[in-house]
Order: structure tokens, then C-alpha cells, then sequence
């Protein structure tokens, strides 16, 4: 990189070309790290980079790209950017940007698009992104004009973090990337967010809401990622705190709530802990917190939480009773409607109902870890739980999709926001190492841990070549099973184990590893785990541990679809509990 | 059940793709969508009629809200607005054969817009089912349809009104209806002239 220019002040519009004006509008939003790889029709917009502040991660895949700025925008709460060209480039970017749009992360993509007055032609690598991408974005663009491309960013980036956060698409064709116009910054300035019409937290809702907490005898929070979009960490945890309400958790909302504390229940849902979703089952009043009543959590609709009256505090009105009727229905900040509430809750001091919460976890944890038998083999549960164990739970630690993920978030105990990063709308394999990288270059102090499954992993493998490049001290942890096991596991239960192509050959993870020039280690048995571990952290390179686990265990408990959250399968009985070492439960 | 929404919308390249891309993506089937200039410079008006479940009109209304373009959405009721639209249909007719043609459309109030020696054109405005009328009884003349073009509905609230003269439209048939029965064959419920009653779902 060769000297850089000042970012031209608001006062003194200048003259510059298009590609200029994206990185002068990228630095005035406050962007420094991107993600992408160049082609044909955005290179203008590369040569002008050498001009500007902004650190440029080169991938392998375009995929890469938006998952790595999808975690770097989980891990630090800003927008991130993903750059492609146009054609390939662009169409490569669409998993990624589905996977943003379902989990509500803010990304803005940035693409190049062949000239304008060749659009419509079938030009080489010409593709219409915008078409393609119209539902999986927030909003997307096309610009064919040098003026029009710092309004158009600023906008973009005021619509992805706003409301309910997503993805924004911005095309932006060869010739408006050529053309000259003045750029000035504060003048670009989008409109101001218009909140959706439909919100409404009135008073009388706010009062009938805090009725309904105030009388509720067996109350649970439902915490979900709309805590962490909010900033509402604190506000939960007092509500919590003053009524002693136990707090279950979906799969993005955990870290929203610490896992260590006395009132946290744990992952509710599909494969949630039997606690956790018959308390559920036996509430009398749900307080969803920033959370969609997803099908994973809820199970069959008919049967949700027949006994319970539920609170619905949402930022989007097209949640609102989509998949469950709610009795209220707060549409508005979480947080600010937390605010409102909170001054009418005061401290109690009757613990009965958590009481027999606890009653029922332990009961259920005996039964569901207790059952795991050792006899040589090595458990996924026994690495992550190693694994939280040897972090001390402080790790930012990135899934892939599968039966891994689950297991992590079953044993994982994730106590500071933003520490778990993984797909859960979506449910792209794939997504950890990228999407890790994204995370450690947001947060480069912080100790980052990939966890993917040998399928998952070998999806977007090549990104290794990216870690070497930036110089990411990541640590990788592959679930190697030779299947894939979540597919497995459903052919196990519901297609009498007929494994039609999931079996799969993954290379010497290892070897793999070594070829980019990164450090790493077998693991096969429980004892090798530790040290594995403790050589990967005691490193200030990247370090790969390649865990043979057990081929077919499954993850328990799995509620089937079409079952009510109650109707769960458990792990069957067998006596011995490797996972329990000490008294205090794991 | 048939949902009508009217959207003003930013005039802009591709918003009728996003609205009716949300349409599909929600997995509702457009009965008909009809768009033009409105009373404000840069903004468009679009009705749409969808097919969807009872209830979620608050769902559609919340997602079309979403989407950048649009200004505001209203998910209007049937009685407190004024419905129209518009058909041109051409049908086949000699001059021994149109006189019948010229009596039916006097009294669906229709103009002949186009007369030729095989054919004449009608044009007919108002409720989906004054014009379903007109369609049916042609057939059942068996007179030969050559083509039919319609606009799709288009509605608009009527003005605030006194509550006698609200009562008033409850209880008389909300327009002029031809004398020959009709029933309302297009499925959009639009039984003003049967259902004075002010909670019909529809």
C-alpha cells in the first residue's frame, strides 16, 4: 500500500471518479476491513483502493467474502462489506447474502457491474444480481452514474443497520465507477431512517404486558438474537433477576443471556435440553425477547405452550403473530420497551417456580448426559466440552452446520455477548472458516475457534489460504465423523438407516492443513483432547486439530418434525456418564 | 379470501417487481394488480387484489411496509369504498346479430366502442361483478366472445361521511345494479347488492 489520501473534508467537494468516491464514502461510514475479490468489471474500483485506508481481505470465494463480513458484523455490532465482480463474482455472493438476510445481519455488498449502456445484452459476465438478490435483500441497487454512488452507499448503509438489520446490494456498472463527479461526503447524507408505520407500544399494552409478567406464576423469558441487535443484555437480565424468571434461549440468542447464571435454562427448541422445553410446555406466561417463534423452536404449532399467555416484544411488524398468536404484542425496540417496563417491576423474593425448574434439570441432565457411554471413544460433547473447559467459556467460537453445532451450543457455556457465531436461519455449511476469519480481523485480541464438521468444512476448505495471507491466528477444530452426521441422523430415525449418500471421504485434514502452511494434530482419544488443545492456544499461528469422533452418535434431545416441544427422543439408558467428572454438574 | 390493498409506492424502476416478487415469495396469489400515476408528483399507486387466508392482512401489510418503496399500504374494507374497473370486450356480431348486443349493453349501461362488420366492442365500468354480469349473460346469449381486457380493480375510500348517510349506504345497494340477477361468479365476494350486511367478511 502506497500513501494514502486524507478523506476529502465536507466543506471542499472534489472532484472524483466513481471507484474513488466508493472508498471515500466507504471510509467516511467508518468501514476499515473488507472482504472480496476482483474481476473485470470492478476494476476501477480496485485501482482507486491503493488511495485509501481501508484494509482489503482477498478470499478464495466469493462465498467467502460474505461470510467473513457476516462475521465480522456478528462479532463487532458494525456493517460489514463484501466486494465482487460482476457475472460469477456477483452469483457467488448469494448464499452468504441469504444467509445475512435470515439471520438479520447488516452487510452491504458491493458489486461491479458491466457498463450501462451494454446492459440487457448478455455482455460477458453479465448478470442481473439485483433480480436475483431482490428477495434476500433488504434492498438492492443499481447505479450507473458517478453522482449517484455516495448517496446510494450512505443509504445502504443506513438500511442495513436500521430496524430490523439485513443485507443491501449495491450494483454498481463500469461506467459510473469511470465517470467523475464531486463528492461530498455530509452532502450525500440519506434521509433519516423511517421507522416502520406499524410499531406500537402504547401504553395500554405497555400496562396490560406488565399485568401479565406481575401475575404470572410460572414465567420464562425466551431470549433471542434481537437482545444482542438491541443492546438489551442488561434490561433482560433485570427482568429476569427481579422475578426470578428462568431464560431459555434460541440458537442466535445464546450469549444474549449468560449461561453460567443460576436463572439461565439453556438452548430451547429441536434440540434444546428436555428442561428447557418442558418448562416451556408447563409456562403460563412466555416473554419473547428479540426472537421469531422459529420452527426449530417451537415444534408443532398446535401444542406450543398450551398453558401459556405470551408477550411479544418484536422490531418487525411482519413477525408479530406469523407463527404463534400472541396476547401482546410490544412492536418497538427492545430495549426502549424493556426501559418502559421496567420501572413498574419490583423486586420479589419467591423462587418457587424457578425451584422446580431446577427440579426438572436435574432430573433430565442426569438422564440425557449421564447416558453417553465411553469405552474408548471420543465424543463430540467430550471436545466441546473440553474445549469450553480449556477457553474458560471466553473464546468467539464459529460453527458450521450440523450435528457439531448443535453440540456446541449444548455444551459450549457462552457467558459474554457476541461470542457464539453460527447459521442458524440459513443453516449454510460452509459458513465457520470464513465467517471466523470475519470475526478475528473484527476482534484480533480475542481467542477465535472454528468448530465445522468434516462436510461442512471442506465447503469452503480453500479459505485456509486466506487465513495464511492475513496472518490470523484462528484455531480450528474439525468434527470428523466421515458423515454427515445431521443427515445421518435423520436417515437413522425417520428412513430406517439408509445412509443414501452421506457417507463421506474427507481428505487428511491435517495434511490439508499443512499444505497452507498451517500447524495442526490428530486427535482419537479423550486424553489427547487437553493437550491438543493447549498446543493449538499456546500458539500464535493457526492450528488445526483434526477429532475422529464417533460415527454415529446422534444429537439428543431431537424432537421430530410434526412433534409437540415436549415429545422428545432421549438418548437411551445405558448406566455410565463419561461427561461427569466432578459433583458440580457440566 | 380476497384481500385489497392500495400502496403508494416511489416512482422507480423495479418496484412493481419487488411488490409483486414479496407477493410470491409469501406464497399469495395476486388476483390483480393495476398501477398508475397518483395526486402526488414521484409517487405511484398500485391496488392489489390477493387471494390469502383470513387474518393475514396484517402480515402482507407489515412486509409491503418493509420494503423500501413503498410509502404507505392500506388493506381496505368493501363498504367503505368505492370499487371499479374497467373491460373491453369484443364480441362476434353481424348486423342481423348486434341489435340484442346494443339492448344488454343499455342496460349494463355499457358503450359500444367499436363497431365493425364482424364484430363490436363493449365498454363496460364498474364492480368486478356488474362486468362478471355483462360476461355471463353475453354467454348465455350465445354470443361469441372474441376478447376480453380488464384493468383489474381499483378502489378508494370514500370520503368521511355522517353516520345516517353511513347507515344509509349499510342498508340501500351500494350502486346501481342491472335488473338481470347477477351472482357474483368471480369469486371476489363483491355481493353489495345481496349482502347489506355491514359484517360480511368481505
Amino acid at each position: 500500500m502506497t500513501e494514502k489520501t486524507a478523506i476529502p473534508q465536507a466543506s471542499q467537494p472534489t472532484r472524483l471518479t466513481g471507484a474513488e468516491i466508493v472508498w471515500a464514502t466507504l471510509a467516511g461510514e467508518g468501514v476499515r476491513d473488507v472482504f472480496g475479490y476482483p474481476g473485470g468489471a470492478i476494476l476501477p474500483i480496485y485501482d482507486a483502493l491503493r488511495k485509501y485506508p481501508i484494509r482489503h481481505v482477498l478470499v478464495r470465494h466469493e462465498q467467502g467474502a460474505a461470510h467473513m463480513a457476516d462475521g465480522y458484523a456478528r462479532a463487532s455490532g458494525k456493517v460489514g462489506v463484501a466486494i465482487g465482480t460482476s457475472g460469477p463474482g456477483a452469483t457467488n455472493l448469494v448464499t452468504g447474502i441469504a444467509t445475512a438476510m435470515m439471520d438479520s445481519v447488516p452487510l452491504v455488498c458491493i458489486t461491479g457491474q458491466i457498463s450501462s449502456k451494454l446492459l440487457g445484452t448478455d455482455a460477458f459476465q453479465e448478470v442481473d444480481i439485483t433480480g436475483i438478490t431482490l428477495p434476500i435483500t433488504k434492498h438492492n441497487y443499481v447505479v450507473t452514474r458517478a453522482q449517484d454512488i455516495a448517496p446510494v452507499l450512505r443509504e445502504a448503509f443506513l438500511i442495513a443497520h436500521s430496524g430490523r438489520p439485513g443485507p443491501v446490494l449495491v450494483d454498481i456498472t463500469k461506467d459510473a465507477q469511470q465517470g467523475l463527479a464531486d463528492f461530498d461526503f455530509d452532502a450525500a447524507a440519506p434521509l433519516p431512517h423511517r421507522p416502520h408505520p406499524m410499531l406500537s407500544a402504547e401504553h395500554d399494552a405497555i400496562c396490560e404486558a406488565t399485568e401479565l409478567i406481575l401475575e404470572a406464576k410460572r414465567p420464562i423469558i425466551l431470549a433471542g438474537h434481537g437482545i444482542l441487535d438491541s443492546g438489551a443484555m442488561d434490561q433482560v437480565r433485570t427482568l429476569a433477576e427481579r422475578l426470578h424468571i428462568p431464560v431459555a434461549s434460541t440458537l442466535l440468542g445464546i450469549s444474549a443471556f449468560p449461561a453460567s447464571h443460576a436463572l439461565s435454562l439453556g438452548m430451547m427448541g429441536m434440540h434444546g435440553e428436555a428442561w428447557v422445553n418442558q418448562a416451556i410446555q408447563q409456562s403460563d406466561l412466555l416473554i419473547a425477547c428479540g426472537m421469531r417463534f422459529d420452527d426449530r423452536v417451537t415444534g408443532v404449532l398446535a401444542s406450543y405452550a398450551p398453558n401459556a399467555k405470551k408477550i411479544h416484544i418484536e422490531i418487525d411488524p411482519s413477525e408479530v403473530n406469523k407463527n404463534v398468536k400472541v396476547d401482546v404484542a410490544l412492536i418497538g425496540d427492545l430495549r426502549e420497551v424493556l426501559e418502559t417496563i421496567l420501572p413498574q417491576i419490583a423486586p420479589r423474593k419467591d423462587a418457587t417456580w424457578l425451584r422446580a425448574v431446577n427440579a426438572l434439570k436435574g432430573d433430565a441432565a442426569v438422564r440425557d448426559i449421564k447416558n453417553l457411554p465411553d469405552l474408548g471413544h471420543l465424543y463430540a460433547a467430550h471436545v466441546i466440552h473440553d474445549l469450553w473447559r480449556a477457553t474458560e467459556g471466553n473464546a468467539i467460537v464459529v460453527t458450521d452446520v450440523g450435528q457439531h453445532q448443535m453440540w456446541e451450543a449444548q455444551y459450549y457455556k457462552h457467558d459474554s455477548p457476541r461470542t457464539l457465531i453460527t447459521s442458524g436461519g440459513l443453516g449454510t455449511m460452509g459458513y465457520a472458516l470464513p465467517a471466523a476469519i470475519g470475526a478475528k480481523i473484527a476482534c484480533p485480541e480475542k481467542e477465535v475457534w472454528v468448530i465445522a464438521g468434516d462436510g461442512g468444512f471442506q465447503m469452503t476448505s480453500a479459505e485456509l489460504s486466506t487465513v495464511m495471507q492475513e496472518h490470523l491466528n484462528i484455531n480450528i477444530a474439525v468434527i470428523n465423523n466421515g458423515f454427515l452426521g445431521m443427515v445421518r441422523q435423520w436417515q437413522e430415525f425417520m428412513y430406517e438407516s439408509n445412509y443414501a449418500c452421506s457417507p463421506i471421504l474427507s481428505p487428511d485434514f491435517v495434511k490439508l492443513a499443512d499444505a497452507h502452511g498451517i500447524a495442526g494434530a490428530t486427535v482419537r482419544k479423550r486424553s489427547e483432547v487437553l493437550p491438543a488443545v493447549e498446543a493449538a492456544r499456546g500458539s500464535d499461528k493457526p492450528f488445526l486439530i483434526n477429532f475422529m469422533v464417533e460415527k454415529e452418535d446422534a444429537v439428543y434431545p431431537m424432537i421430530a418434525p410434526g412433534s409437540a416441544l415436549d415429545e422428545m427422543i432421549r438418548r437411551p439408558s445405558n448406566g455410565y456418564n463419561p461427561l461427569l467428572e466432578t459433583t458440580e454438574e457440566p | 379470501m380476497l384481500h385489497t390493498f392500495v400502496a403508494l409506492v416511489e416512482d422507480k424502476p423495479g418496484v412493481l417487481t419487488r411488490v409483486a416478487s414479496l407477493f410470491r415469495r409469501l406464497n399469495i396469489n395476486i388476483i390483480s394488480l393495476t398501477v398508475g400515476h397518483s395526486e402526488r408528483s414521484d409517487v405511484s399507486r398500485m391496488t392489489i387484489v390477493a387471494e390469502a387466508v383470513p387474518g393475514s392482512g396484517h402480515r402482507i401489510k407489515a412486509s409491503l411496509f418493509k420494503l423500501e418503496n413503498v410509502l404507505d399500504v392500506d388493506d381496505v374494507g368493501q363498504l367503505s369504498c368505492v370499487t371499479r374497473e374497467l373491460a373491453l370486450i369484443k364480441v362476434a356480431a353481424t348486423p342481423q346479430t348486434r341489435v340484442p348486443i346494443f339492448q344488454l349493453a343499455e342496460i349494463f349501461r355499457a358503450r359500444i366502442v367499436d363497431l365493425a362488420p364482424e364484430s363490436l366492442m363493449l365498454e363496460i365500468t364498474g364492480a368486478a361483478s356488474k362486468i362478471e354480469g355483462l360476461i355471463q349473460v353475453l354467454n348465455e346469449g350465445e354470443n361469441q366472445i372474441l376478447e376480453i381486457s380488464r384493468t383489474g380493480r381499483m378502489v378508494m375510500r370514500r370520503g368521511q361521511h355522517t353516520s345516517r348517510v353511513l347507515d344509509a349506504m349499510r342498508v340501500a345497494s351500494p350502486e346501481e345494479e342491472p335488473v338481470i340477477p347477477v351472482t357474483a361468479t368471480s369469486g371476489d365476494g363483491s355481493l353489495e347488492v345481496f349482502s347489506g350486511d355491514p359484517n360480511h367478511p368481505l
